[in-house]
């Protein structure tokens, strides 16, 4: 039989003799000890994540309790919450108000649209279309996203591709009317706030596709059925069922949509009003104001803003069907 | 009277497979009916034709007279219990159990109660609390079975309840399900691949094979009187005889069957079927031969504790001739 002849059954011994060396010897520890295994692999990181990271943000919590003195322009390092007075100034809750709520409509507004991409591709994409749907969603991230926003400035300028499209269709009269409001219009798309919200959306739409897909890919179809069965109609079926199951993967990817729009300072430069941004104001407070202390308590309101939605989030229970 | 569901003709492709195929089906009200068949033989899509999850490609389908077709499950009153249960995950049992009530608006104390109700029915009274997945999966299935009754619906699907639980709790589901059918008398539509489950629960019984039915009948006429091979074969694992060999002892050119309790083992110098004892596995109960009788493979059932020949013993076999059963197909 073949069996025998690939092992000679009569001198085959019951016990393997270890393979020796290093590699060997190696392989016999970890599968021994498997702690010491997880301990080499997780310490690079661990040491990387706990210095670089925790280290520069703690750095800076540190330095927002600083103060400037405002003849000299030097850092006063002692104790005080005068730095956070100046946050509560006016035009500072100014700029974090138009950041928040720009943040929120980006994050709805990617929910919006992620949703319905992220089920067909989770529920109905199949073989060719789901690698079409990966390469879609992720095309975008490999170019650079200088390239994207100067594309999209294009797109949106008064002379530009849309202001062109609408006229053919001749509704330019409805981009007028929209440009005409307060807050959100301007003079054209590309200097007005509604520009910066496309373009935020456009930016950062990847990010919540993909984990509601992933989400939605984890929720059996017989659940669906089930629902259907028991009388829901799809509405309710989306309501009672898809919805709440694919609620982790809407809050992971709200995670990445909101805090990547707190903190981004180049696209309401290059797309949008005069008006600053939180990421815009950091850049000028430690740069040309060189107000570290200001920058570093700019920079917090996102971190704790972060820590209440999450709470938030964990309170009304979007982590239950995790 | 009208049927609880009836098939006309009903056909369902999925591109050039034929899952259904021109099937006619009439099932009583009030009635437990098995759906039995290997997989693949296009049961579980005749369970979802009824439950709407699939629409006919041709034929029609009629729940207690009322056409079916272009439904979709959430306005007919049937009610499934999946093959994995398909418990929501995100929420506790009462409302598992409620949420066919909670979507048709009933409000939250009147549901509630009747939840309540539906999960002491299934004999796991105080476990509204739990999640799905702190029960075991007897418990899952309970809940299944109660989020299902607790709608009253006119026909109940249950598609391999039992298939992922052990022999011990399978054996009691069966008990229960039967009873608890009697006691409400739901029409009962099972799917199951397991012919000793079919048997005992059900009153009649379909043989699914390769999309269309073999053979509709009680649970005796399949088992004593199969119609084909194929229903011989599958239900219970009867020996299938040539014609020529039925032609010897019962006088037709048909195809027979025997079934292995009905074939009683003799001394060798003997009149009756020469074979030889090939090998023999213990049952408990019951001991099973397996012989070799002029080429042809026949197995035999004795009781435990009966004297046995050796194995490659010459032995003689014997039947009554009544126990012989001549099926439709010639040869």
């Amino acid at each position: 039989m073949s069996l025998d002849a690939a092992m000679p059954r009569a001198t085959a011994p019951a016990i393997l003799p270890g393979s020796g060396g290093v590699r060997g010897g190696l392989s016999d520890l970890f599968w021994r000890r498997p702690q010491f295994l997880l301990l080499l692999m997780l310490l690079p990181p661990v040491l990387w994540l706990g210095i670089v990271y925790i280290g520069s943000l703690f750095a800076l919590l540190l330095q927002s309790f600083f103060s400037i003195d405002e003849f000299s322009g030097l850092i006063n390092r002692e104790f005080t919450l005068k730095t956070y007075g100046d946050l509560l100034q006016a035009a500072n809750l100014d700029i974090i108000l138009r950041t928040v709520t720009m943040a929120a409509l980006v994050t709805l507004a990617a929910a919006i649209i992620a949703f319905p991409i992220a089920y067909y591709a989770a529920r109905y994409a199949r073989g060719r279309w789901k690698a079409l749907f990966y390469l879609g969603v992720m095309l975008p991230l490999w170019s650079s996203y200088l390239v994207k926003i100067y594309a999209w400035k294009l797109i949106l300028a008064k002379e530009g591709i849309l202001t062109w499209l609408l006229a053919k269709l001749h509704l330019l009269w409805l981009l007028d009317a929209w440009l005409s409001l307060p807050i959100v219009g301007g003079n054209s798309l590309s200097v007005s706030s509604t520009g910066t919200f496309i373009v935020f959306v456009y930016v950062w739409l990847p990010f919540m596709i993909l984990p509601v897909q992933a989400a939605l890919e984890r929720v059996p179809g017989n659940l669906v059925e089930a629902s259907s069965d028991l009388g829901a109609s799809p509405g309710q079926t989306f309501g009672n069922v898809l919805f709440p199951l694919a609620l982790p993967g809407i809050v992971a990817g709200s995670i990445f949509t909101f805090s990547l729009t707190l903190g981004d300072y180049i696209i309401p430069q290059i797309i949008g009003t005069s008006r600053l941004f939180i990421g815009q104001a950091v850049y000028s407070q430690q740069g040309t104001a060189g107000n570290i202390p200001l920058a570093a308590a700019f920079t917090v309101v996102p971190i704790v803003i972060m820590g209440f939605y999450l709470w938030g989030a964990k309170r009304m229970g979007a982590f239950d069907a995790l | 009277m009208t049927s609880a569901v009836s098939f006309q003709n009903v056909s369902r492709h999925f591109g050039s497979v034929r899952a259904v195929d021109a099937v006619d089906l009439d099932i009583v009200p009030g009635e437990f009916f098995a759906m039995l068949g290997p997989s693949g033989s296009g049961k579980t899509t005749c369970l979802r034709l009824i439950a709407g999850f699939e629409q006919p490609t041709a034929g029609s389908i009629a729940i207690f007279g009322e056409r079916a077709e272009g439904v979709p499950p959430y306005r007919r009153n049937v009610n499934t219990v999946f093959q994995d249960y398909a418990l929501f995950p995100h929420l506790n049992v009462l409302d598992n159990v409620a949420y066919g009530l909670m979507v048709k608006g009933v409000g939250r104390p009147e549901r509630q109660k009747a939840a309540e109700e539906a999960l002491a029915l299934v004999r796991l009274p105080g476990y509204g609390a739990r999640r799905p997945g702190q029960l075991s999966g007897g418990q899952r299935q309970r809940v299944a079975l109660a989020r299902a009754l607790v709608n009253q619906p006119k026909v109940l699907l249950l598609d391999e309840p039992l298939g992922a639980l052990d022999l011990k709790l399978r054996e009691n589901m069966q008990e229960e399900l039967k009873s608890l059918q009697k006691a409400l008398g739901i029409t009962f539509v099972f799917v199951t691949h397991d012919q000793g489950e079919a048997l005992s629960m059900a009153d009649r019984v379909a043989v699914f094979n390769d999309g269309k039915i073999m053979q509709i009948g009680t649970p005796e006429d399949i088992y004593q009187r199969p119609k084909t091979r194929f229903v011989a074969d599958f239900v219970g694992s009867s020996n299938v005889l040539p014609p020529d060999f039925v032609q010897r002892y019962a006088g037709q050119h048909r195809w027979g069957s025997l079934r292995p309790e009905s074939i009683r083992i003799g001394r060798a110098n003997g009149q009756g079927v020469a074979a030889r004892l090939v090998s023999t596995n213990y049952l408990g109960a019951t001991t099973r031969l397996a012989l070799d009788a002029e080429g042809l493979r026949l197995h035999a059932i004795v009781p435990a504790g009966a004297a046995l020949p050796r194995e490659g013993e010459a032995v003689v076999l014997t039947f009554n001739r009544e126990h012989l059963h001549l099926m439709d197909e010639l040869g």
